[in-house]
């Protein structure tokens, strides 16, 4: 279907290089790089390999790496990168829940230089003072923005700091002799790993699930609390975009049946400086920073959770915490009931640091505005969205959304056949990515939107083209778009091939042994 | 002179006054307020977040961080024997150029399709990580070693259906704790301890503890204080006999020359790729992975994406996605499955383009360049009056020096060296009871003969 | 290659457009037919078959003759290989039961019927599980879960399944409506049986929110959770499903699916209990009581269960109420409550609220059941 000229939508092919896996450009006897030779001294000195190894410990095959010059491994990589659509280069709001926002290169110019990247972790104190202070303002930030008295950066992710929280909890009642605590509760729409990462820690889970308009009911919560009750682990708003009003009505339940309340903050974009954990009675809390921070995503990590606790709870900390005394920053490792290490080291110091300076260039009226538009973008979309015929945003609940919703192609599908996922497809071939929603799926053919603060109006305009022109293929030219991608990288894929033991490869050398020598072998057999 | 106008941020377009307007209008609003109007007054925070005067101007911002870290001292400024689990190795340009491009940077979650360059080169790591370790499934990373460790340690047990780990004693003990936190409630801990001469595993003790209900044994290979086990072949036959299985957490740098623990009978391995072309980062730049054999059994316990490749349905083409795994049976023991999230893709990319560069022939070399340099080190630090090597091993990259003989403590000589601009090795004394004066010293490629000699003759001179 | 069986109830949803409800029954088809009904279900089928028709040179088309198959069949372009012989004019249930069988022992992967409720209880008659099948919805009354959402989308499944590239199954309850009742207005569900369809897989698999499990693997989950739950000195009643039927499964007890079982102290009591016996049994005893959803609609009470009376229910008292669901079952609710329907107006009001249900090892749910 040709794209109307009066849409903003572009006629975008992306790059595609059809580039083979790195292993097919081995020439034997090409080198990449070369490591520095040995000082003939020291090989006088003390030999080599046979005489500074045991025997049964020489590896005798070298590993069967792929022998590529430098400038050919070069080209392969930055090819891959082309056929890649970061945020950088598209109007990201289509991964609802990943607050995929701008991160500014500023930040990656510093975070790049020296006096970051080439410090031990096990460095005096005194020669990474630079280094601790950002650990321990970042603290003091996040007591401001969510009214806990304590943060800790060491947690690797959100999802980490999940289980960390957990971990706080599970002590927190062992030293009361509450051991009998062994059940978590939580809601369906709040992030899986809120269930998953506190089930590590052994504890039984009960999940919520809401009403029909959307929200967890007071009489659901009563019903899964009891004096087993741990905690309660809770996203608010959740990741259908709906904040939960009664949320201090809820902690105050279950702080009266004994448990602690978690706060996941991941969809914190919205709510920055406008409601906090605190007043809500949460014990503790997390931020993302590489999601509400402005730290890149990085294919998926590296990552950073900063987890807050309320003053009687600062024993449990992981070790070790970074205090200041007017003259030094320093550790403090001496906490009572620490559970420990939940990370080598003290933390993701390149995002830590990156967040840092994204928090120094908003300050507190920036941060604030920064929600205040988060919210302002995601209703603009929610009114043109549920404008789309065949788009609906379930759960009536609330007369507002926070800074994502959760919307549904019900309607659409039952009329065409187009589903959630094809429509995905198709809209890469405009250049855009859209993201359905966590599994399991509750509401039917799900989409997740979430613009936060990042993109211009006429950007989301553009993506509201998008949608609106696949839509009318779907009812035009419906064939077109259960068989996207045409303009993506590649076409189809055999999913099949993923859930079948004898088909599955997650190496090359596991593709080549199930694969090409099997084919071998039936072609030899002929 | 007239107020400058605040200026719209540059991070946030729409908050530009028309647009801003037009935007409420369209959406039937008049103040921003409004559109938080589901949330009630009492749960509204009406005051102002205390936090520093913001820096709009880029060119203050950049100022302002580059002051504070310039208060850091660097590996590069200084000479860094310092080591335990966060490596100096060479990092080649070619590596931040790749993973400095806003395409690799700036992704996430993408499709396959539009998304395909990042799931390549993911499915890139592993299999290159897989040819290095001689192992057919390999994950996309997880946080750190320690939690790649932890997670290795609870597949066994949910492979086994058993609930102990058997731990050696001479693992880092900040993994140990890592470990511990992770493992519990689930499962029961108990170590095995080592040959106070050599540090070998004490095989004796490990006979002693395995029992029915023993999952697995884990130990590190290089160990974190530097020497090679060498008894991994007797070790993983004991266990295997039981019915348990052997997880082994090793230094993917070693693995040029020295063998993978999957040729001497380890079902698991698991480690630390930030050595394989990342920087130090302050301990930031840290990625664990987890390699197994392509048995189902395996492969339905990882709580790990695994990136499988497949065809498309264009002959010839290639497409990538998540190699799921249909459970078919419930074991009671899986309390638990773990999880997974966002974690440390970044880093892979880097050890991705690495060891393309490097190839096997670079890998070799890298490992033996290592080896001689720690022996040369090893030799001269021998010869100072006092000073002796605590375990008679053989060595890569770390070892373990004994300065208990020369009546300095650890922070005394270290506190020299640093005035001649040296960062002398990890003090063990907290660490490990029986390594009270003892340091953990660490040699690589970036460590010349000049910068080892220098070493040599600072610690004589902080001992007289 | 592959083979494919595709039976048509020429008649379902006749009635439906001109105001009656169904067809069963040979009186009621002549009074649609009397007033204008024209068939349905071909032109359903015929979406189905257009699909199917991508791989029509890949796949063997098994049919009936004439209106049951053949004949649109060779009008989508098939060469479709028939079977069995039918009386010409007006088909009946008989006919879908006899080729339905012949389809099986002539060994087709799949078959496919298009109808509705009363064709699936005629095909459940016929194959029981033995059997690969799925529903084309064509027809008035559809309340059985074995049905594809829509003809294409049946024709897309049966295509994914002939490929290989479905390669799983899941049980679906055949439900049937009370026919008199029905048409007095008065919707009485019963469940009929079990058929096994396709499993279609979810595409979009994203390990980040944990695997998609298999229903089985749930099933068995939810029924260790149970099982380590129980006490010696309480009787179980246990009522129909393929997940309350796990229990008994993992115990190594006789159980009947479709019926209501008593188990205690771990063995069997009685299988497949009437509602006279069932009330004797649980007499003076302590008991509990154990359901699950059944079918589509989310009916924990009144869709198949009859046995367990208001008077039975009242008896074991609402607490003692356990009900277990696979997550799958409660997510495809889309957040609509769980129904009851006992014929007790008051005792449905009595249970209507928010209840604890078992969706794993270990893992619970609190959900709101409605009446």
């Amino acid at each position: 279907m040709e794209i109307k000229r009066g849409s903003r939508l572009r006629n975008f092919h992306q790059a595609k290089w059809d580039e083979e896996i790195i292993f097919e450009l081995s020439n034997e006897g090409e080198r990449g790089i070369l490591p520095p030779e040995t000082d003939s001294d020291i090989v006088e000195s003390v030999g080599g390999v046979s005489s500074l190894l045991p025997k049964n410990m020489i590896r005798q095959l070298p590993p069967n790496l792929p022998e590529v010059g430098q400038m050919r491994v070069l080209k392969h990589f930055l090819r891959l990168s082309q056929q890649n659509l970061g945020a950088d280069l598209n109007i990201d709001i289509g991964q609802g829940t990943c607050t995929i926002k701008y991160n500014p290169k500023i930040n990656e110019q510093i975070a790049r230089s020296q006096k970051a990247a080439e410090i031990h972790p096990f460095q005096d104190e005194d020669s990474v003072q630079g280094a601790l202070q950002i650990f321990h303002q970042m603290d003091l930030f996040f007591r401001e923005i969510s009214g806990m008295d304590r943060f800790t950066l060491q947690p690797s992710s959100g999802s980490h700091a999940i289980m960390v929280m957990a971990s706080i909890v599970q002590k927190y009642h062992q030293v009361r002799n509450q051991e009998q605590r062994d059940e978590v509760i939580t809601t369906i729409f709040s992030h899986p790993s809120d269930a998953a990462a506190v089930a590590v820690k052994g504890y039984k889970i009960i999940t919520i699930y809401p009403d029909e308009d959307g929200f967890p009911a007071i009489e659901a919560l009563k019903k899964a609390v009891s004096d087993r009750t741990a905690a309660l682990f809770i996203t608010n708003p959740e990741d259908i975009g709906i904040f939960n009003p009664r949320i201090d009505e809820f902690t105050r339940i279950v702080h009266d049946a004994g448990g602690l309340c978690c706060y996941d903050q991941a969809n914190a974009n919205g709510i920055l400086g406008i409601t906090r954990a605190k007043e809500a009675g949460f014990d503790m809390c997390f931020f993302n920073l590489h999601k509400t921070f402005g730290a890149p995503h990085g294919c998926g990590g590296p990552a950073s959770g900063a987890l807050g606790v309320v003053k009687q709870l600062e024993q449990f900390l992981p070790v070790p915490i970074v205090d200041y005394d007017g003259k030094k920053y320093f550790f403090r490792f001496d906490l009572p009931n620490t559970i420990g290490k939940v990370r080598s080291f003290w933390g993701v110091f390149p995002v830590i640091l990156k967040s840092y300076a994204w928090i120094m260039s908003l300050g507190s009226e920036g941060l604030k505005e920064v929600a205040e538009i988060a919210v302002l973008n995601n209703n603009y979309l929610l009114k043109k969205i549920t404008e789309i015929d065949g788009a609906d945003s379930p759960f009536k609940g609330g007369k507002r959304r926070i800074e994502q919703v959760r919307y549904t192609w019900e309607k659409l599908y039952e009329e065409t056949g187009v589903d959630t996922h094809d429509i995905t497809c198709r809209m890469c071939d405009f250049g855009f990515h859209l993201w359905s929603s966590h599994h399991p799926f509750i509401v039917p053919q799900p989409f997740t939107i979430e613009p936060t603060e990042s993109y211009s109006k006429a950007e989301l305009d553009e993506y509201l083209d998008g949608l609106r022109h696949v839509v009318e293929e779907a009812r035009k030219e419906p064939e077109l778009v259960k068989s996207a991608p045409h303009k993506s990288v590649v076409h189809k894929i055999d999913e099949s091939w993923f859930d079948d033991p004898e088909k599955w490869a997650v190496t090359w050398r596991a593709y080549l042994k199930k694969h090409r020598l099997k084919k071998k072998k039936s072609c030899e057999d002929k | 002179m007239s107020e400058r106008e605040k200026p719209t941020h540059p991070y946030i377009p729409n908050s530009s006054p028309k647009v801003k307007r037009e935007m409420m209008r369209e959406i039937g609003i008049n103040r921003i307020d409004e559109l938080y109007e589901d949330i009630p007054e009492r749960l509204r925070f009406r005051g102002e977040m205390n936090l520093p005067r913001p820096l709009r101007s880029e060119q203050e911002l950049r100022s302002h961080v580059e002051k504070i870290l310039s208060k850091n001292q660097t590996c590069e400024e200084n000479i860094s024997f310092l080591g335990g689990g966060c490596y100096k190795h060479y990092v080649p340009a070619i590596c931040d150029e790749i993973i400095g491009r806003a395409e690799f940077l700036t992704a996430y979650a993408g499709e396959p399709y539009e998304d395909h360059g990042r799931f390549q080169a993911l499915f890139e790591y592993q299999s290159l990580m897989a040819e290095l370790l001689d192992m057919d499934v390999v994950n996309v990373p997880t946080y750190d070693w320690g939690q790649s460790a932890s997670t290795s340690i609870r597949m066994a047990e949910r492979i086994t259906g058993r609930g102990e780990a058997l731990i050696s004693d001479t693992i880092s003990p900040d993994r140990l704790s890592i470990i511990r936190n992770y493992c519990s409630p689930a499962m029961e801990i108990k170590l095995i301890g080592h040959d106070r001469d050599t540090g070998q595993i004490d095989i004796d003790d490990l006979k002693s503890k395995i029992s029915r209900t023993t999952a697995c044994f884990y130990f590190e290979n290089p160990s974190y204080l530097g020497f090679i086990e060498e008894h991994g072949e007797e070790i993983s036959q004991l266990l295997h006999e039981n019915g348990s299985l052997v997880v082994v957490g090793t230094d993917p740098v070693s693995l040029g020359v020295i063998k993978p623990p999957a040729q001497y009978g380890a079902d698991i391995v698991c480690g630390d790729i930030q050595g394989l072309g990342n920087h130090l980062y302050f301990g930031g730049a840290l990625a664990g992975f987890i390699a197994t054999p392509d048995e189902e059994r395996f492969v339905m316990e990882y709580p790990s994406r695994l990136f499988g490749i497949a065809q498309t349905n264009v002959e010839g083409e290639w497409g990538f996605g998540d190699v799921a795994y249909g459970r078919t049976s419930f074991s009671k023991r899986e309390k638990g499955k773990e999880f997974v999230g966002t974690a440390a893709a970044l880093w892979a990319i880097s050890s991705a383009v690495y060891l393309s560069l490097m190839g096997p022939k670079g890998m070799r070399e890298l490992g033996e360049t290592i080896l001689q340099r720690t022996g040369y080190c090893i030799k001269r630090l021998k010869e100072i009056e006092g000073v002796a090597i605590r375990f008679d091993s053989f060595h890569f990259k770390e070892f373990v020096v004994d300065f208990s003989k020369t009546g300095k403590r650890v922070s005394e000589i270290n506190g020299f060296l640093r005035g001649e601009k040296i960062f002398g090795g990890k003090d063990l004394t907290q660490e490990f009871a029986e390594l009270k004066d003892c340091a953990l010293y660490c040699v690589t490629e970036t460590h010349s003969k000049e910068d080892i000699d220098k070493l040599v003759d600072a610690v004589e001179r902080a001992l007289s | 290659m592959k083979s494919c069986g595709l039976i048509i109830n020429p008649i379902a949803g006749m009635g439906g457009s001109v105001g009656l409800k169904g067809t069963d029954g040979q009186q009621i088809l002549k009074r649609a037919i009397e007033m204008g009904a024209t068939p349905r279900s071909e032109e359903r089928a015929r979406c189905c078959l257009m699909v199917l028709s991508k791989i029509k040179d890949e796949i063997e088309l098994v049919t009936p003759r004439g209106s049951m198959g053949e004949d649109l069949a060779l009008e989508c372009g098939f060469k479709p290989t028939v079977i069995g012989e039918i009386a010409r004019g007006m088909t009946s249930a008989e006919d879908t039961i006899r080729t339905a069988r012949l389809m099986k022992t002539s060994g087709v992967d799949i078959i496919l019927f298009a109808g509705g409720d009363g064709t699936a209880r005629d095909i459940y008659t016929a194959v029981g599980r033995s059997i690969t099948v799925l529903g084309i919805p064509a027809g008035v009354k559809i309340q059985s879960a074995v049905f594809a959402r829509n003809p294409v989308q049946a024709g897309e499944i049966a295509m994914l399944y002939l490929k290989g590239r479905i390669t799983t199954h899941v049980e679906a309850e055949v439900m049937d409506l009370c026919e008199q009742d029905y048409r007095r207005g008065i919707l009485n569900g019963e469940l009929f049986g079990y058929l096994k369809i396709p499993h279609e897989r979810n595409r979009l698999q994203r390990l980040k929110e944990g695997s998609s499990k298999e229903e089985i693997y749930e099933q068995e989950a939810i029924a260790h959770h149970v099982i380590e739950g129980m006490s010696d000195d309480i009787i179980y009643v246990i009522g129909p499903g393929s997940t309350t039927s796990m229990i008994q499964k993992k115990l190594n007890i006789d159980f009947s699916l479709i019926g209501v079982d008593i188990i205690g102290q771990r063995t069997l009591i009685e299988r497949d209990v009437c509602e006279a016996d069932l009330i004797k049994r649980i007499e003076g005893r302590s008991a509990k009581l154990i359901i699950t959803p059944i079918g589509g609609q989310g009916f924990i009470l009144g869709r198949g269960n009859q046995q367990i009376s208001p008077y039975v229910v009242r008896k074991i008292g609402k607490e003692n109420i356990i009900i277990i669901s696979t997550i799958q079952k409660i997510n495809r609710l889309h957040a609509r409550p769980l129904l009851v329907d006992t014929g007790d107006s008051d005792l449905d009001e009595y249970l209507s609220g928010y209840y604890r249900i078992v969706t794993g090892y270990h893992r619970e749910i609190i959900y709101r059941v409605a009446s």
